[in-house]
């Protein structure tokens, strides 16, 4: 045990197994609640359980790596920038460009559901993911697209904390993720999302334009989507960028969002960190035989079963009220 | 039954499985035309009497029996399940754990008569524990409830490798024969080529004889379920379950069955599924198998029997026919001049820098792979009929039964 102690001390100085699980959760978490924020989002704002949302991620990981390593967009037209500028522009551009299949998806396939069965609903999306996923996964092919990322495998090193360059990047990035979106719903437009989540027809009668309310919350989902995708493709999760399971990889962020609650952006961000933890603990500390391989995956899973069984609408989730 | 049509002056013949003439006519035509099909004796579709053809066929009735569960639970009784693969790979392994014999994987080697009714009996026990749950939680927290019962199952049927076999290579299951009990010689078996009663049969076609007959057996069980008092209480739950439950029915209890037998279906497709493949890995029962008995139901027309069955036949029998198209276009593009070969070009890649959706061959051409069009036609079919034509098929079909009854009128 000790032996132990001492060669994971020259690794990281005062690192052991809590504070890689801790460093680990962490990580994931952040990715968990971006993709949790983003579905609660257009749930909230739209009505639609987005069963699409891995599938997007996935093809916006895609549109960065193509971005960045094929076309070079946008150091083509910036030669000389560093590598970091250039890569910037690139997450930002693919993070427009998401935005605009985000809100095409909604206006093609999901404005016509409008006041339609939540269920009939859900399962357009699902119809929508199976296509998607598809396609992107043929455009990805068998073997992984690297991200182009300038980071690379370095570390940080706060306390006994080691953070991987990337997980610091991540975690501001879903700072400010969360501020912006704080920010938003301060703004004309996400007063008129909050009405528009608050009642459709009445926030129509107030002259809100909630059409556009539903593209604008597409938009963001995607773009959350897309910088999940772009995390879930680096370094610490998958070195060697988005390949056919990134896809899959936010089916495991679905028990964030129910353990959060469907209908809540403080129980998405929770509820992501919370299953982080979970799988990551699970990881470190349950290694048992007779276990098998995958159970971190299922962590999620189980929480989320052992939480509904508690507080059938999340920990956050509003009870819904139903009359006859 | 003769006059007028649709004047019923009793509530049995209002309740008729066949209200009108025609109905029974053309069901008893279908199924003499299903019995007839091995035989390859009717002009035009004989070629329905090839052997994959009918292997086809056979996969079109165990798939209908597993949607018809599915159907059950989600078309009658109004509850999403995403879950459905899961029940089906437990049917599956109940299957395996009692009919197989003793083997490198666990096995009791018993009959058909035992394992097949126990595959539905253990997926239906399972179903109902589950229950108290899915019923607690409801509306869209059940889909992911269900979704989390795939992953799980699919956890544990990848780890359970004495009785799975693991993911490398499966198990072998038992094989469609009637013994009394664990003798050598079995009394009826359905795969091997021979002769019932003078009629030489080959051994897909035994096995389309046997899986049909289960399939019209289930069909017949749940298009009664539907017209009695369950089916009833299953249809007010759906449509409104506080009011159901001020009218006296038993939410809780109806749930409760309503997956039960929803599972019992759906183990029993699984287990005849498996033993139709014959070696499963446990991969097989995720979240793609659920999605397509969903398709099924939704493409055929939730909460109709006929829908579902057309639904099955179209969802299975549609990869098929895309395969045979894309190689037929592949032809018509290596060959031809003139439109249809350009247009044939533009759908098909034969070959590396060969523009297409599709391609012949997976890993080299560019455009999706055929098993990858399969599934965005899949994708693309649930969202067109959803936003459509919700009723599906049937919808399609209720539509233009309605134009010829009230021809020339159009109401």
């Amino acid at each position: 045990m000790t032996s132990d102690l001492v060669i994971l001390a020259q690794v990281a100085p005062g690192s052991n197994q809590f504070t890689e699980m801790f460093v680990e959760g962490l990580s994931l978490g952040t990715i968990y609640a971006l993709l949790a924020v983003g579905f609660v989002i257009i749930f909230k704002a739209t009505q639609v359980i987005n069963f699409a949302h891995g599938a997007i991620a996935a093809l916006g990981a895609f549109v960065v790596a193509s971005f960045a390593t094929i076309l070079d967009i946008p150091g083509r037209w910036i030669p000389g920038a560093p590598a970091w500028v250039g890569w910037f522009g690139t997450v930002i551009l693919a993070m427009l460009a998401m935005a605009l299949i985000g809100m095409g998806i909604e206006r093609a396939f999901l404005r016509p559901m409008v006041g339609e069965e939540l269920f009939a609903v859900a399962i357009v999306t699902l119809g929508i993911d199976i296509v998607i996923r598809n396609i992107t996964n043929d455009f990805i092919g068998q073997f992984p697209r690297p991200m182009g990322d300038p980071f690379g495998i370095q570390f940080l090193q706060i306390g006994p904390l080691s953070f991987a360059h990337t997980e610091v990047l991540q975690i501001v990035v879903a700072l400010i993720a969360v501020g912006a979106i704080t920010m938003f719903f301060r703004s004309r437009m996400g007063i008129a999302m909050r009405a528009t989540a608050f009642d459709q027809e009445a926030a129509r009668a107030q002259g809100i334009n909630v059409g556009r309310v539903f593209s604008i919350s597409w938009a963001i989902g995607a773009i959350l989507a897309t910088l999940a995708g772009v995390f879930i493709s680096m370094f610490p999760r998958r070195a060697t960028g988005v390949d056919q399971a990134t896809a899959f990889f936010a089916f495991r962020a679905f028990p964030a969002i129910i353990i959060g609650g469907l209908d809540s952006i403080i129980g998405g961000i929770v509820g992501g960190l919370l299953v982080g933890f979970a799988e990551s603990a699970a990881t470190v500390y349950v290694t048992f035989d007779f276990l098998g391989s995958g159970f971190a995956g299922i962590v999620p899973y189980l929480l989320m079963l052992v939480v509904l069984i508690v507080r059938p609408h999340g920990i956050f989730g509003t009870e819904e009220i139903r009359r006859v | 039954m003769r006059g007028r049509p649709l004047l019923y002056t009793s509530y049995e013949s209002d309740q008729a499985v066949m209200n009108t003439g025609t109905k029974r006519v053309m069901l008893g035509l279908f199924l003499v035309v299903l019995a007839l099909v091995p035989l390859a004796i009717i002009p035009g579709i004989g070629f329905l009497a090839q052997s994959d053809w009918l292997r086809l066929l056979s996969e079109v009735a165990i798939f209908a029996i597993g949607a018809l569960g599915l159907n059950i639970l989600t078309g009658l009784a109004g509850q999403v399940s995403l879950g459905h693969a899961f029940f089906m790979g437990v049917g599956a392994y109940t299957a395996a754990f009692l009919g197989a014999g003793p083997g490198p994987f666990l096995g009791l080697g018993l009959p058909i008569w035992i394992w097949l009714p126990a595959a539905g009996i253990v997926a239906a026990l399972i179903g109902v524990a589950i229950g108290p749950t899915a019923v607690r939680v409801r509306g869209l927290y059940l889909a992911f409830v269900t979704l989390g019962l795939v992953f799980v199952g699919e956890y544990v049927f990848r780890n359970w490798t004495s009785l799975t076999g693991g993911s490398q290579s499966g198990r072998t299951f038992p094989r469609f024969a009637v013994r009394a009990w664990k003798e050598e010689q079995p009394i009826v078996e359905f795969f091997t080529d021979g002769s019932w009663f003078g009629i030489a049969l080959s051994g897909e076609a035994k096995t389309f004889y046997f899986v049909t007959i289960l399939a019209v057996i289930f069909v017949v069980l749940a298009k009664n379920l539907q017209r009695s008092r369950v089916g009833r209480a299953f249809a007010s739950i759906r449509d409104r379950d506080i009011a159901a439950e001020i009218m006296g029915v038993n939410e809780f209890r109806y749930k409760l069955t309503a997956f039960g037998i929803s599972s019992f279906y759906a183990g029993v497709s699984g287990a005849l599924f498996a033993v139709f493949v014959g070696r499963v890995i446990p991969e097989q029962w995720n979240l793609f198998l659920s999605v397509e008995i969903i398709a099924i139901i939704l493409i055929g027309g939730a909460g109709v029997v006929t829908g579902t069955i057309l639904g099955s036949i179209f969802v299975i029998v549609l990869p098929r026919i895309v395969e045979d198209f894309t190689n037929w276009t592949a032809g018509v593009a290596s060959e031809g001049t003139g439109l249809f070969a350009w247009l044939a070009d533009f759908f098909v890649s034969t070959g590396l820098g060969d523009f297409g959706i599709v391609n012949t061959q997976a890993g080299v051409a560019p455009g999706l792979s055929i098993a990858q069009f399969n599934q965005v036609l899949y994708g693309l079919l649930i969202i067109g009929f959803l936003i459509f034509e919700p009723l599906g098929l049937y919808g399609i079909w209720l539509r233009i039964r309605n134009y010829w009854k009230g021809w020339p009128f159009t109401y």
